[in-house]
C-alpha cells in the first residue's frame, strides 16, 4: 500500500496497537530541559522505577538560563533549583548533560541536530512543543507533557493516536527578503493557529527543496502554531551532509546501512493525505504579526483587517487589537518598537545571524531600540566569532548574549515590560510571553534587523535596495 | 493510581468564552520554576485574575463570586501554544475535573486526560447553549456522565454525546494512567528496542 513518509516513520515504530486506543509509540531520541523534567523525575522515584534506556536521552540546559554573565552562580534560586535538579538527575540515571557553560550547551532544537542526534526516519520528543523543529531532517519529532516525560524515562513509550495527515505545498520562487519564517507565518496566517489541529504536517514543494537545513528546522519548528503536533519534510543530499560526520551521527558501515534506508523516506506518489493546501510563493512577503496569536500576521506593506473580516470571534479579535495598542485598518509600517530579539529555536541559527548582520552591516542601532542577541548555542556563538560577524554587530553598536531561551518565554531575566513593543524572531506573540504586560511583532531576522536599525517596522528590502 | 477516578460529575461552571486560549494564559512561564507539582492552582490564569500589586482583578471570571463548580468552559481552540503540563495541573489543582470547549489544543488535551481533568468537546452549538444557559442562571448546573459520554444541561436535560477514545476512558474511569500500561509491557518494549537501528 502507498505510504507518506509520515506513514512510514510512524508505522515502523508502533510497539503495539491498542483496539480503540492510542499507539504504543516507541521514541528513539529523548531530549530533557530543567523545566519539565524534574517533575518526572520526582514520579519515577515515587513509582520506584529506573531509567530503560538512558543512552537515549539527552540533557541540555536551556529555558531557565541567563544570558549574560554564565561563569557566575545564577542568581534566582529556584532557576539555580531546577538547573540542579537537572544536573543531579542526568548524573544519578547516566544520561549526558549539557549544562550551563558547557561548550555543547545550547537551546535543545538547536544543539541536537548540531550533534547528529536528530536523524531521519527517527522519533524523537522532549518536553516542548517546538520538538517539531526536528522534523526538517525527516524525523517525527514534537513536543509532549511532563506526564509523557516519565513515561519515556520508564519505558522509552509513550501512547499516541495517530495523528491525520496533511500535506502543504509551496511551489515557485520566494521574492528578496522573503525567508523560511515568512513562508511559515504566511501559512499560519492562512490556516488559523487551529488549522492544522490534530494533523501532522508534510511539507513538500520546491520552497522546501531549495531551502536550507536551518530554514526547514525555522519551518517545521512553528508547526506547532497552526496546531499540528508536527512537521517534517522529506530528506535529501542536503540533510545528509548536514548530518554527516557529527558526533552522534552513524559511522562507517552503519552510515552506509542507514543511507540506504534514509533514501526511501519519501511520500510514495500515490499515497494519499486527509488535507492539502497549496500555496504560491510568490504570494509571500516579509511577514508581521499584530495580535497575540501567531495566526494574527500579514504581509509587512498591509493593513492590520478590519474585524468584519475576521472569521474568529469579535470580542477575541478586540481583546487582542486592544492588549497591542493597535487599531484595525492600521498599517505596520513605520510604527515605532522598543526592543529587538534576535534568537530562540526558530531562528537562533547561523544563518538566522547571517541575515541579520546583512542588514545592520554599515549601519548603526537605532538609540530608542534594546536589542538582545541571542545564539541558540555555543557552537552558533563561536562561529559567529568566526565569520566575523561580531564584528559587524559590534560595529553596528550590538551586543552578542550568551545561548539560551532567553526572551522568547522570558523565564529568565530577559523581560520586555508591560507595554513595551518588541519585534521578536521567536515563534509566540502571546499576552505577556515575553514579559507581563509585553507585546510582541513576531517577524523574520531580516525584519528584526530593519527595525533595529530604524527603530520602527520597516520593511527589510528597502534597506537592501539601497 | 495517579489521580481521582472519574465517574459522573454534577457541578455548576466558570463561563470562560474568549477563544485561543493558551497555555501562556493559563499559567505564565515564570510560574514554571518548581520542581514539585505544588501550588500551581494559585498562578492559574494569574495575568488575567491578578493586577501587578497581586489584587484580584474583579471583571475576570475566576473572581466573579456568583460563579463556582469543578468546570470550566472554554472558548474555541482551548489550550494552544506550549505543551507545558503545568497548565493542566494548575486547572487540576484550581479544582476543575472537567473543561468544555467546541475544540482543543492538542497536547493540552492530551495533558488533561494524563492528569486527570476530562475535555469535553461538544459542538459549537452546544458550547453556545451552555454560556446562554450560565449567563442567563449563574447557577446552572451541567453534568458529565464519562460512562454514557454524555454532557447535560440539568435544568432543561438538552445534552450532546461526546467522544473519547475507549483506552482513554477506561483510564478516567479507574483512575489508572499510561504508566501502569507500560509498565506491564516491558518485555514486548525490550524486544521492539533490539530491532531499532540506531
Amino acid at each position: 500500500m502507498s505510504k507518506t513518509i509520515f506513514d512510514k516513520v510512524w508505522d515502523a515504530h508502533v510497539v503495539r496497537k491498542i483496539k480503540d486506543g492510542p499507539d504504543v509509540f516507541f521514541i528513539d531520541r529523548h531530549f530533557i530541559h530543567e523545566v519539565t523534567s524534574p517533575v518526572a523525575f520526582l514520579g519515577l522515584k515515587n513509582r520506584g522505577l529506573s531509567v530503560m534506556y538512558p543512552e537515549k536521552t539527552f540533557a541540555t540546559a536551556d529555558h531557565n538560563t541567563p544570558t549574560i554573565n554564565q561563569h557566575l552562580p545564577v542568581q534566582d534560586p529556584l532557576s539555580a533549583n531546577q538547573l540542579n535538579a537537572l544536573e543531579n538527575n542526568a548524573k544519578e540515571y547516566g544520561i549526558s548533560h549539557w549544562g550551563l557553560g558547557d561548550k555543547n550547551n545550547g537551546i535543545v532544537h538547536v544543539v541536537g541536530p548540531e550533534h547528529g542526534i536528530t536523524l531521519p526516519g527517527a522519533t524523537i520528543v522532549c518536553g516542548d512543543s517546538h520538538t517539531s523543529t526536528h522534523g526538517a531532517f525527516g524525523a517525527i519529532a514534537f513536543g509532549i507533557g511532563t506526564s509523557e516525560v516519565e513515561m519515556v524515562l520508564a519505558t522509552q513509550c509513550i501512547m499516541q493516536p495517530k495523528p491525520k495527515k496533511m500535506r502543504i505545498n509551496v511551489n515557485g520562487d520566494l521574492g528578496v527578503g522573503v525567508t523560511s519564517k515568512d513562508v511559515a507565518l504566511y501559512i499560519i496566517s492562512k490556516l488559523t493557529t487551529a488549522g492544522a489541529t490534530g494533523y501532522f504536517v508534510e511539507y513538500a514543494g520546491d520552497v522546501f527543496e531549495n531551502m536550507s537545513m536551518e530554514g526547514r528546522m525555522t519551518v517545521c519548528n512553528l508547526s506547532i502554531e497552526m496546531g499540528a503536533r508536527g512537521g517534517m519534510i522529506a530528506p535529501d543530499e542536503k540533510t545528509f551532509d548536514y548530518i554527516e560526520g557529527r558526533t552522534y551521527s552513524p559511522k562507517g558501515n552503519d552510515w552506509n546501512t542507514a543511507m540506504t534506508y534514509w533514501k526511501t523516506l519519501k511520500t510514495d506518489d500515490d499515497a494519499t493525505f486527509d488535507k492539502e493546501y497549496a500555496f504560491e510563493a510568490s504570494n509571500i512577503e516579509p511577514m508581521i504579526t499584530y495580535g497575540t496569536n501567531p495566526g494574527m500576521g500579514m504581509g509587512i506593506s498591509n493593513k492590520i483587517p478590519n474585524v468584519g473580516q475576521i472569521k474568529g470571534g469579535k470580542e477575541t479579535y478586540e481583546k487582542a487589537l486592544n492588549y497591542m495598542g493597535f487599531d484595525e485598518g492600521q498599517a505596520m509600517q513605520n510604527k515605532a518598537i522598543d526592543f529587538v530579539f534576535l534568537g530562540s529555536c526558530t531562528n537562533g541559527r547561523i544563518e538566522d545571524f547571517r541575515a541579520f548582520a546583512s542588514i545592520v552591516k554599515g549601519r548603526k542601532k537605532a538609540n530608542n531600540v534594546t536589542a538582545w542577541l541571542v545564539p541558540g548555542s555555543h557552537i552558533v556563538e563561536a562561529k559567529i566569532k568566526e565569520e566575523g560577524i561580531l564584528d559587524i554587530l559590534t560595529e553596528a553598536g550590538f551586543e552578542l548574549r550568551q545561548p539560551g531561551c532567553s526572551a522568547c518565554l522570558a523565564m529568565n531575566d530577559d523581560k520586555v515590560p508591560a507595554g513595551k513593543y518588541a519585534v521578536s524572531t521567536s515563534n509566540r506573540n502571546f499576552e505577556g510571553r515575553q514579559g507581563p504586560g509585553s507585546r510582541t511583532l513576531l517577524a523574520s531576522p531580516l525584519v528584526a534587523a530593519a527595525a533595529a536599525v530604524t527603530g520602527k517596522v520597516t520593511d527589510p528590502r528597502d534597506l537592501m535596495y539601497s | 493510581m495517579a489521580y481521582d477516578k472519574f465517574t459522573i460529575l454534577k457541578s455548576t461552571a466558570y463561563p470562560l468564552a474568549i477563544e485561543n486560549v493558551d497555555t501562556d494564559q493559563i499559567i505564565p512561564a515564570r510560574f514554571l520554576k518548581a520542581t514539585e507539582r505544588k501550588g500551581f492552582g494559585d498562578n492559574l490564569f494569574r495575568d488575567w485574575r491578578y493586577n501587578k500589586d497581586g489584587s484580584p482583578k474583579t471583571d475576570f471570571v475566576l473572581n466573579n463570586p456568583k460563579y463556582s463548580g469543578k468546570i470550566l468552559i472554554g472558548g474555541r481552540n482551548f489550550g494552544s501554544g506550549s505543551s507545558r503540563e503545568h497548565a493542566a495541573w494548575s486547572v487540576y489543582d484550581f479544582g476543575f475535573r472537567c473543561v468544555i470547549s467546541s475544540f482543543f489544543a492538542d497536547i493540552f488535551k492530551n495533558n488533561c486526560l494524563n492528569v486527570g481533568v476530562l475535555p469535553v468537546q461538544v459542538s459549537e452549538a452546544f458550547a453556545e447553549k451552555i454560556f446562554d444557559a450560565i449567563a442567563a442562571d449563574a447557577n446552572t448546573e451541567i453534568e458529565v456522565n464519562l460512562e454514557a459520554q454524555k454532557v447535560m444541561l440539568l435544568a432543561t436535560g438538552e445534552s450532546e454525546n461526546f467522544e473519547i477514545n475507549g483506552y482513554k476512558k477506561e483510564n478516567m474511569l479507574h483512575g489508572f494512567d499510561d504508566i501502569d500500561y507500560l509498565e506491564n509491557i516491558k518485555g514486548d518494549i525490550q524486544e521492539f528496542e533490539k530491532s531499532r537501528p540506531f
